[in-house]
């Protein structure tokens, strides 16, 4: 009799944690998220997987209406942009910059494609407003090209200049290279493009 | 521009209205008191899409449709990347 009053008592027992367990799981799930709620603090933004996508997003349209549209399709379809340096223009310039995004500016020779200089700038948000300093890809390019296009001594001389290759592969500017030219010669093939076929110069 | 953020509308108003130009004013302090710098996207006499840095708002041009803030440039790359 005892041992039936046991065994039934035991069975009763694991059907109804059975029945609660779904509950507490979620009770003390919310437990959880609250308690790191209060630990990041009322004005940390809460995690977002989707928020880093969409700072891109917002980042490659402010980049579209500010410069033109051919360095728009650069970017798009080539991963950086060409500035030219100096006073040059097109094929006049005497150097040019490749801007990629997070990496330094590459100074090189239009007409030989030779390597010059590489320019280490950063732009950081020390405010870090959602937990990173680092701008979104096409910000940080944008902020390059302004910079270089509005004053471009003042760029290079805050930038750490070092020489070609050391954070760049410079193979991978030599593939670049080519790739930039050989998307040229397809978008000159297709249509005309307005005025001349790179990018504005550096002031 | 802001990290993690993109693009945020910081303030809106027309310079012709004093109490909005005021508001502009302050926003435009604000930021480059944080230690921001101020561009504004421009166009060339060849028509070319350029940009013009600006360290006061007497300098932002009249008909400027916006002012693009965006962290101070420093230099950077201590260590060599991939």
């Amino acid at each position: 009799m005892g041992w039936g009053l046991g065994t039934a008592a035991v069975v009763l027992v694991v059907l109804l944690w059975e029945l609660a367990r779904p509950h507490l799981r979620s009770s003390i799930g919310r437990a959880f998220a609250f308690v790191a709620a209060r630990r990041r603090g009322p004005d940390a933004p809460a995690y977002d997987p989707g928020r880093e996508r969409r700072a891109e997003q917002r980042a490659r349209e402010l980049l579209r209406s500010c410069v033109e549209e051919h360095e728009w399709s650069m970017y798009r379809d080539l991963g950086f942009l060409r500035v030219w340096g100096g006073d040059g223009d097109g094929g006049e310039a005497p150097y040019a910059y490749l801007i990629y995004p997070h990496k330094p500016i590459v100074a090189y020779l239009p007409q030989t494609g030779e390597l010059l200089n590489e320019y280490c700038v950063e732009f950081p948000d020390h405010t870090r407003p959602y937990g990173s300093a680092r701008l979104p890809d096409a910000d940080d390019v944008l902020a390059k090209w302004m910079a270089l296009n509005a004053d471009e001594r003042g760029l290079i001389g805050e930038a750490n200049m070092h020489l070609p290759g050391r954070q760049v592969d410079p193979d991978r500017v030599g593939g670049d290279l080519a790739r930039l030219a050989r998307w040229e010669r397809e978008r000159a093939g297709r249509a005309p493009i307005d005025g001349q076929p790179g990018s504005v110069r550096a002031a | 521009m802001k990290p993690g953020h993109g693009e945020i509308v910081l303030a809106e108003g027309d310079v012709a209205v004093p109490e909005q130009e005021a508001e502009l004013i302050e926003a435009f302090r604000r930021e480059l008191d944080a230690g921001m710098w101020a561009a504004v996207p421009t166009r060339s006499s060849a028509g070319r899409r350029e940009a013009e840095l600006v360290k006061s708002f007497d300098e932002v041009p009249r008909d400027a449709e916006r002012v693009i803030f965006f962290p101070r440039a420093a230099g950077g790359c201590s260590a060599p990347a991939a």
